[in-house]
C-alpha cells in the first residue's frame, strides 16, 4: 500500500493533477454547480465544457512550448505570431455581403481552406525565422525570438492597416464555436495534435532526440544526432501551433486585433509547461502534464472570475504561482528542506 | 591616440551604435525641415529619461548574464503607488519620492535573493515580479489616477534653459545625473569590476573570491530602484498613475542595452551604450513623427531589426573576434557548439 502511494507520488503528473483537483474543489465549494454538463441545441454546455474550450489554445501552444524548453530553449514570439497569423487570416476571408437569390449572405474574400493555409503557412515562416536565428546564427533562445516579439505586432498592424479587422463569414466561426457530437471542435483539434505528437516522440526516436538534445547538446551532437536540424524544425513546429491557436482565437472572437490577440500568451505557455513539470533547464518532458498546467491557468482564471474578484488580479494570483512551481522546482530549496529533514529525524 | 588601436570588439558596437545615431539624426535633418535644431536633440533626452534611467538599471543586470524583465510593471507600480498617496492620502512629495524607490529597490532585492539563493533563472522570476507589479497596480485601482499636486505640476513644467532656444527638463537632468553616478560605479569601483567579472565567467569570479552573490543581488537591486526613479520621471512626464503605463518597456530596455553595445551573454559593454541606444530609439520615433505618413507601428519593426542586425552582429564578433576575415569565413565553417545555452 505504501509502495503504491509512494510511486503515484513520485510520479510527474501527482502535483500537477492534484492542484488541478484541488482548484476544481475550490470552484466547487464557491460555484456548486460547476461539474454540471447540460445538453442545450444538441451539444454539451457547462462550466468544465466551457473551461477546455477557453483552454484549448493555451494547450496548442503550451505543448509546442514544452518541445522548445526541453531542447534547452524558450519561445516568447508566440503571442506576436497568434497576432500574425489571426491577422493574416482576418485579412484574407473578411467576408463582404452579397444578396444572392435574395438572400443577404455573406461571402469571403479568397476561398477559407486556402485563407487557412495562408495563416498556417506565415506562422510556420515566423518558425522558420527563429530557428534560423537560434539554430543558423546561434543566439541565444531569448533573445532570437524577442526579435520577433518586437517586431511581430508591427507587421501584424501592418497587415490590419493599424485596424481591428472584423470577419463576417459564417463558416469560418465553426473553428472556434462549433460542436461535432455536442463536442467543441478545438477540443478535436487538441486532440489530434496531441496524438501526432505522442506517436512521433514516444513511438520513434524524436522524443529522445529532443531530451538528449536538451540535456546535453555538445554529447547529442558526438553521438550522431543532427542537433542543429532538430533545433530548428522544433522552433518553426512551436510557430505552427501558436498559427493553430490563433485560427481558434480569431475564429472565436470573430475578429483579429493586432494589439491584443495572443498578448502575455507566451508566459502563460512558459507557465502551463512549468506546471506540468517539464524543468526550464531543458531535458525530460512530459506533454500531458503541459495539458494539465494549462487547464490549471484556465480553472484558475475561471475561479477568479466566479468569485467576483477584479479579473486585473489574476496576475497576482499568477504570480504566487510561478513563484510556487519554481521554488518546488528549485534543487537549493529541496536540499534545504532535506538537510532540515534529515536534522530533525536525527534528533527524534 | 592610435584610433585603430582603440577600436575593438568591445568597442566596435558602440561605434557602430555612436555612427547610426548621427547617420539617423544627419539622415533627419536633410530630409525634413526644422529636424537641425538643438531642441530637437535635447527632446530626445526629454522624451526618453524615463527609459535611458530603466535602461542604465538593465545594462548592470545584463552586464552579469542575466535579465530583468520586471522593470516596465515595477515603473507602473510607482506611479501608481506615487498617484494614490499624493492624490488620496495628501502625501509630501518628500515622503513619497523616497518610499516609492525603496519598494523599488525592495522589489529588486528580492527577486535578486531568489536567483541567488535558489539558483532560479533571473528569467522566471522576473518574470513572476512582472506579474506581481503589474497586479498590485490594479490591486490599488483599475484606472487612471491623475496627479493634480502643485509640486508635482511645478516640476514637471521646470525647464532649465541653454543659451536662446534651447532646454531641458528636470527629468532629463536626473537621468544624466543617474547617467554620470552609473559610468561611476561601472568603471571605478569594485562593485563595476566584480559585475563585469561575473558576465565574463561567474566560476571564475567565484573562485577569485569576489563577492558573487552579494554582487548579483544588489545588481537586481539597483535595476528595481532604476526602475522606481524610472517611475518617478513617469509621474513628472505623465502626471498620472496607471496599470498600463509603461507597457512593453522592459522589451525598449533589452533593446536599448543591445543596439548599445552591450554583449547579452554578459561581461562585455559599457553604460553609457545604452543610453546611445535609447537615443537611437528616440530618433527612430522623432523621424516617423516628423515623416507623418507612416504608422507608428513602424516604430516596432525598424527596432526589431535594429535589434535583429546588432544581434547578428554580436554573434560574428563572438565568433571572429576583432579580424573582419574571420567574419565573413564564419558561413565557410562547419557548425561550432550547435544547440546553443540560454
Amino acid at each position: 500500500m505504501k509502495n503504491t502511494l509512494s510511486q503515484l507520488t513520485r510520479s510527474h503528473l501527482f502535483w500537477p493533477c492534484v492542484t488541478l483537483v484541488l482548484l476544481c474543489l475550490a470552484n466547487v465549494y464557491f460555484n456548486p454547480g460547476f461539474f454540471d454538463i447540460e445538453v442545450k441545441d444538441g451539444h454539451l454546455y457547462g462550466s468544465v465544457i466551457d473551461i477546455l474550450n477557453r483552454a484549448a489554445p493555451l494547450m496548442l501552444i503550451a505543448m509546442g512550448m514544452t518541445l522548445v524548453i526541453a531542447t534547452r530553449g524558450i519561445d516568447i514570439s508566440v503571442g506576436a505570431t497568434v497576432a500574425i497569423a489571426g491577422a493574416v487570416v482576418a485579412a484574407l476571408i473578411g467576408g463582404s455581403l452579397v444578396i444572392k437569390d435574395g438572400v443577404q449572405t455573406y461571402v469571403s474574400n479568397v476561398p477559407m481552406p486556402l485563407a487557412i493555409v495562408a495563416a498556417l503557412a506565415v506562422a510556420l515562416l515566423c518558425g522558420l525565422w527563429n530557428g534560423l536565428l537560434v539554430a543558423g546564427a546561434g543566439m541565444q533562445p531569448i533573445v532570437a525570438t524577442l526579435i520577433l516579439m518586437v517586431a511581430g505586432r508591427g507587421v501584424a498592424q501592418l497587415i490590419t492597416e493599424g485596424q481591428i479587422v472584423t470577419v463576417y463569414y459564417e463558416p469560418f466561426f465553426f473553428i472556434g464555436n462549433g460542436f461535432i457530437f455536442g463536442i467543441p471542435v478545438s477540443l478535436y483539434i487538441v486532440a489530434v495534435v496531441l496524438a501526432v505528437l505522442l506517436l512521433l516522440t514516444k513511438r520513434t526516436a524524436l522524443g529522445l532526440f529532443i531530451e538528449s538534445v536538451g540535456i546535453n547538446p555538445v554529447a547529442s551532437r558526438f553521438s550522431g544526432i543532427s542537433a542543429r536540424a532538430l533545433v530548428f524544425w522544433v522552433y518553426a513546429f512551436c510557430a505552427v501551433t501558436a498559427g493553430i491557436a490563433a485560427l481558434i482565437i480569431t475564429s472565436n472572437v470573430k475578429s483579429a486585433d493586432a494589439n491584443n490577440a495572443g498578448l502575455l500568451l507566451e508566459l502563460d505557455a512558459i507557465l502551463a509547461v512549468a506546471l506540468g513539470g517539464t524543468s526550464l533547464a531543458g531535458g525530460r518532458f512530459y506533454l500531458i502534464g503541459t495539458l494539465i498546467g494549462a487547464l490549471i491557468i484556465q480553472t484558475l482564471t475561471y475561479a477568479i472570475y466566479s468569485l467576483g474578484v477584479p479579473p486585473e488580479i489574476n496576475m497576482v494570483v499568477k504570480a504566487i504561482v510561478v513563484f510556487g512551481v519554481c521554488l518546488i522546482q528549485s534543487p537549493a530549496l529541496r536540499d534545504l528542506l532535506m538537510k532540515h529533514a534529515f536534522r530533525t529525524g536525527g534528533t527524534a | 591616440m592610435n584610433l585603430a588601436g582603440t577600436i575593438n570588439t568591445r568597442t566596435l558596437p558602440l561605434l557602430v551604435t555612436s555612427v547610426l545615431f548621427a547617420l539617423l539624426f544627419g539622415f533627419g535633418s536633410v530630409s525634413y525641415d526644422n529636424f537641425f535644431s538643438v531642441q530637437v536633440f535635447l527632446n530626445l533626452l526629454i522624451d526618453n529619461a524615463f527609459v535611458a534611467v530603466v535602461a542604465i538599471g538593465m545594462t548592470f543586470v545584463i552586464l552579469t548574464g542575466g535579465i530583468d524583465l520586471s522593470v516596465g510593471s515595477i515603473v507602473a507600480l510607482t506611479t501608481m503607488v506615487t498617484a494614490a498617496l499624493v492624490e488620496q492620502q495628501h502625501w509630501s512629495i518628500w515622503v513619497v519620492v523616497p518610499l516609492v524607490l525603496a519598494i523599488g529597490s525592495l522589489f529588486g532585492l528580492l527577486m535578486g535573493s531568489l536567483i541567488h539563493y535558489f539558483r532560479m533563472q533571473p528569467f522566471i522570476v522576473t518574470l513572476g515580479g512582472m506579474f506581481l507589479a503589474r497586479g498590485l497596480c490594479y490591486v490599488i485601482s483599475i484606472d487612471s489616477i491623475a496627479i493634480t499636486d502643485p509640486t508635482y505640476a511645478a516640476i514637471s513644467e521646470y525647464r532649465i534653459s541653454f543659451g536662446e532656444e534651447a532646454f531641458l527638463s528636470v527629468s532629463a537632468i536626473i537621468s544624466l545625473l543617474t547617467l554620470a553616478l552609473a559610468i561611476f560605479l561601472a568603471q571605478y569601483t569594485r562593485f563595476g569590476r566584480t559585475v563585469y567579472a561575473i558576465g565574463g565567467n561567474e566560476r571564475s569570479a567565484l573562485l577569485m573570491g569576489l563577492p558573487v552573490g552579494r554582487t548579483k543581488i544588489l545588481v537586481y537591486t539597483l535595476s528595481g530602484f532604476c526602475s522606481a526613479l524610472g517611475g518617478v520621471l513617469v509621474t513628472f512626464y505623465m502626471l498620472s498613475g496607471y496599470g498600463l503605463h509603461a507597457l512593453g518597456l522592459e522589451m525598449d530596455a533589452i533593446a536599448a542595452a543591445v543596439i548599445g553595445g552591450t554583449l547579452l551573454t554578459g561581461g562585455v559593454g559599457y553604460v553609457a551604450g545604452s543610453l546611445v541606444g535609447v537615443m537611437i530609439l528616440g530618433v527612430i520615433q522623432s523621424l516617423i513623427a516628423f515623416d507623418g505618413s507612416l504608422s507608428s507601428w513602424w516604430t516596432r519593426i525598424a527596432i526589431g531589426v535594429l535589434l535583429c542586425a546588432f544581434c547578428l552582429m554580436q554573434r560574428l564578433l563572438e565568433q571572429g573576434g576583432s579580424n573582419l576575415g574571420a567574419i565573413f569565413s564564419y558561413w565557410k565553417k562547419p557548425a561550432e557548439g550547435s544547440a546553443p545555452a540560454r
